[in-house]
């Protein structure tokens, strides 16, 4: 806990998202928070409550209508869209609660597209670098597979690595587990507290499973879009 | 780029039977354009060529397009002369060697003399009125297609005979006559000949095939009955559509008047304006249709892939990248649409014209088939265009949607 980096990885200040409409809808009211790594927080809440919202704003998949969304010291809303592309390929890694694989790419190559966008590494290190992240998700001989033709636990698992594929320190998730049966969530959960105990990660997660946020570092609870509670957070316990 | 033209590459060949269907459908407008374009052209080239083979490209005669001026107009200033008989002439055209000098010295191709005299020809008690026509079979293949026209002889069996002739086969059907047969042929002069027939014709064109024969120079200015008599010069020039700024300049510089085919032919060329209308908006609108096809087909495709897309964008993938992929896609789809197309059309054009007509009324046995490198570019052009604009169009809107509003509605 003393290597602890003093620098946020991602903060949320006063984000609020209004979903337009002839009735516009809040989807996130006013959020603050600041996360800092390594760390396994759980966004939970009732369905509607605003926990996938907040996710993808944090992701920069989507807009705050206002507030400010910082990643690594970056402020994000005033870039273009190509800047936080950017940013999303190399310091953000994605798990949903579907896979969202390609379907007519094998396992290793959904695993190898990010990095052949960001084009650090030369071809043979992205294969060797995908195959040793299908390895440690063991997934060791399915690499040349496509999606139709691994399980569900598998495929998030695929999901997992291709998460990984450019080393990002944050790993955003949303309901990984959501879809798959009681085992197979028990493996993308250990796989996900691994990343954050073992390779230094920090993994957000969307769940509902209080189960699951229970064993989880920390735990921020959004009802009606706002911030109910947040326990367990490391300047807390510090 | 490698990147993007990957998993365009992929997409294509992962969905086989959606790329099977896309690059047929593409394969179809462009081997249907490219034949109905090669039979409206075909079609149309194959008039012209009868029309432009027809006759001499350009004819000089010895007549003139006004009577010459009276000695009156050029004493009385306010003169004008109504319904005016000129006086007889002596026929022919004047010095004609000195005019065909000076006309070859410029015309791009070629100048032969000839003498045409009104006749009767009689055959076994049967009278035609016939024009003939005094050529030397040597000059003849410069100034006409008579050669290759020739159904039974030669020209230069002309030479064979004191008085030699050569009819149009369906003249030679009307009077019975056959090769070798003496008929004959009489004059408004009064000269009254025997000639043997040593060949026929077939022009392809009725009038002439039924109302003309060929005699040598000699046997024509006898008919006539005027020694060195050429009333008519013929020209055949190298670009049969530039005949009629030549006739011009021929009748400007000689003074006779000189008739290209396109004057000859005025009432059929105007009908061919129509024609073509009708050929270009015939081509466009098949060229329209298949566009459609295209588009419908590719941006289908495209649209399916909108999930992709947002996955892509949500991965961290540029905007530009993504909507290059598709745009590619489309490219390579209507690349080997189009390529298969261009098999598919002239395989089209190839059957359609190994079709053979029997028809007594018709010369041309299968349908004129013009082929063009044009007719294929143009076929692929557009249906490129459309292609690529189809994968361009959809892939822009799903890229410009935020992931989120497509990851929201498929989870």
């Amino acid at each position: 806990m003393t290597a602890t980096d003093p620098r946020p990885l991602i903060e949320a200040k006063a984000v609020t998202r209004v979903l337009p409409g002839v009735v516009p809808t809040v989807l996130v009211r006013e959020v603050s928070l600041t996360v800092t790594g390594p760390s396994f927080v759980a966004i939970t809440g009732p369905s509607g409550s605003g926990k996938s919202s907040l996710l993808y704003l944090l992701g920069l998949l989507d807009l705050p209508t206002t507030g400010e969304v910082v990643v690594g010291g970056r402020a994000t809303s005033a870039m273009d869209e190509p800047e936080r592309a950017m940013i999303r390929l190399s310091t953000l890694g994605f798990v949903f609660q579907f896979h969202f694989l390609l379907p007519e790419f094998s396992a290793l190559h959904n695993v190898m597209l990010p990095m052949r966008a960001l084009a650090a590494l030369s071809d043979g290190e992205m294969r060797v670098r995908a195959e040793g992240l299908l390895d440690s998700l063991g997934l060791s001989g399915h690499g040349h597979k496509r999606p139709d033709q691994l399980s569900g636990g598998q495929r998030q698992r695929v999901a997992v690595a291709r998460a990984l594929a450019n080393d990002p320190p944050l790993i955003l998730a949303d309901e990984p587990t959501g879809s798959l049966d009681s085992k197979a969530s028990e493996q993308v959960f250990t796989i996900l507290r691994d990343l954050v105990d073992r390779r230094g990660k920090t993994v957000i997660a969307v769940t509902h499973d209080l189960d699951l946020a229970a064993r989880m570092d920390r735990r921020i609870q959004l009802v009606d879009g706002a911030v109910a509670a947040d326990t367990g957070a490391r300047t807390a316990v510090a | 780029m490698r990147l993007v033209f990957d998993i365009a590459l992929t997409h294509v060949r992962a969905r086989l039977r959606h790329t099977g269907v896309a690059v047929a459908g593409v394969a179809t407008g462009v081997g249907f354009s490219v034949m109905m374009a090669a039979l409206m052209q075909g079609s149309q080239d194959d008039f012209i060529r009868q029309l432009v083979n027809a006759l001499p490209h350009i004819s000089v005669t010895d007549e003139r397009r006004s009577p010459p001026r009276q000695p009156a107009e050029e004493i009385f200033a306010a003169a004008q002369i109504h319904g005016l008989t000129p006086e007889a002439r002596r026929r022919g055209i004047k010095n004609p060697l000195a005019i065909m000098a000076a006309v070859e010295a410029w015309v791009p191709g070629g100048v032969a003399p000839s003498v045409k005299v009104q006749a009767i020809l009689r055959y076994a008690s049967r009278d035609v009125g016939t024009s003939i026509i005094g050529i030397d079979p040597r000059r003849e293949p410069n100034v006409s297609e008579l050669v290759h026209q020739m159904r039974v002889g030669t020209l230069s069996a002309l030479y064979r005979a004191t008085n030699a002739i050569i009819l149009g086969d369906r003249l030679a059907e009307k009077i019975g006559a056959r090769v070798g047969a003496n008929i004959t042929v009489q004059t408004s002069e009064g000269a009254n000949v025997n000639a043997q027939v040593v060949g026929l014709f077939h022009a392809g064109v009725r009038s002439i095939d039924e109302g003309t024969a060929y005699v040598l120079v000699r046997t024509g200015q006898i008919l006539a009955r005027q020694t060195g008599l050429v009333n008519e010069l013929r020209m055949r020039v190298d670009d049969p559509l530039a005949a009629r700024q030549v006739a011009e300049r021929v009748e400007r510089e000689t003074g006779y008047k000189s008739v290209s085919w396109q004057e000859a032919h005025e009432d059929l060329l105007s009908t061919f304006v129509i024609r073509n209308v009708i050929m270009y908006t015939i081509v466009g609108a098949i060229l329209l249709v298949a566009s459609f096809g295209t588009y419908n087909i590719i941006s289908t495709i495209t649209h399916e892939k909108a999930r992709d897309i947002a996955i892509m964008k949500s991965l961290g993938l540029p905007e530009r990248t993504v909507r290059s992929i598709f745009v590619i896609e489309a490219a390579l789809i209507g690349l080997a649409g189009g390529l298969a197309g261009f098999a598919l059309g002239y395989l089209l054009c190839v059957a359609l014209g190994s079709v053979e007509f029997k028809s007594p009324f018709m010369d041309a046995n299968r349908i004129p088939l013009a082929y063009s490198a044009w007719h294929y570019l143009i076929a692929m052009a557009v249906a490129l265009t459309s292609s690529v604009a189809a994968g361009f169009m959809p892939a822009r809107k799903a890229a410009r949607v935020h992931p989120v509003d497509i990851i929201r509605g498929a989870s």
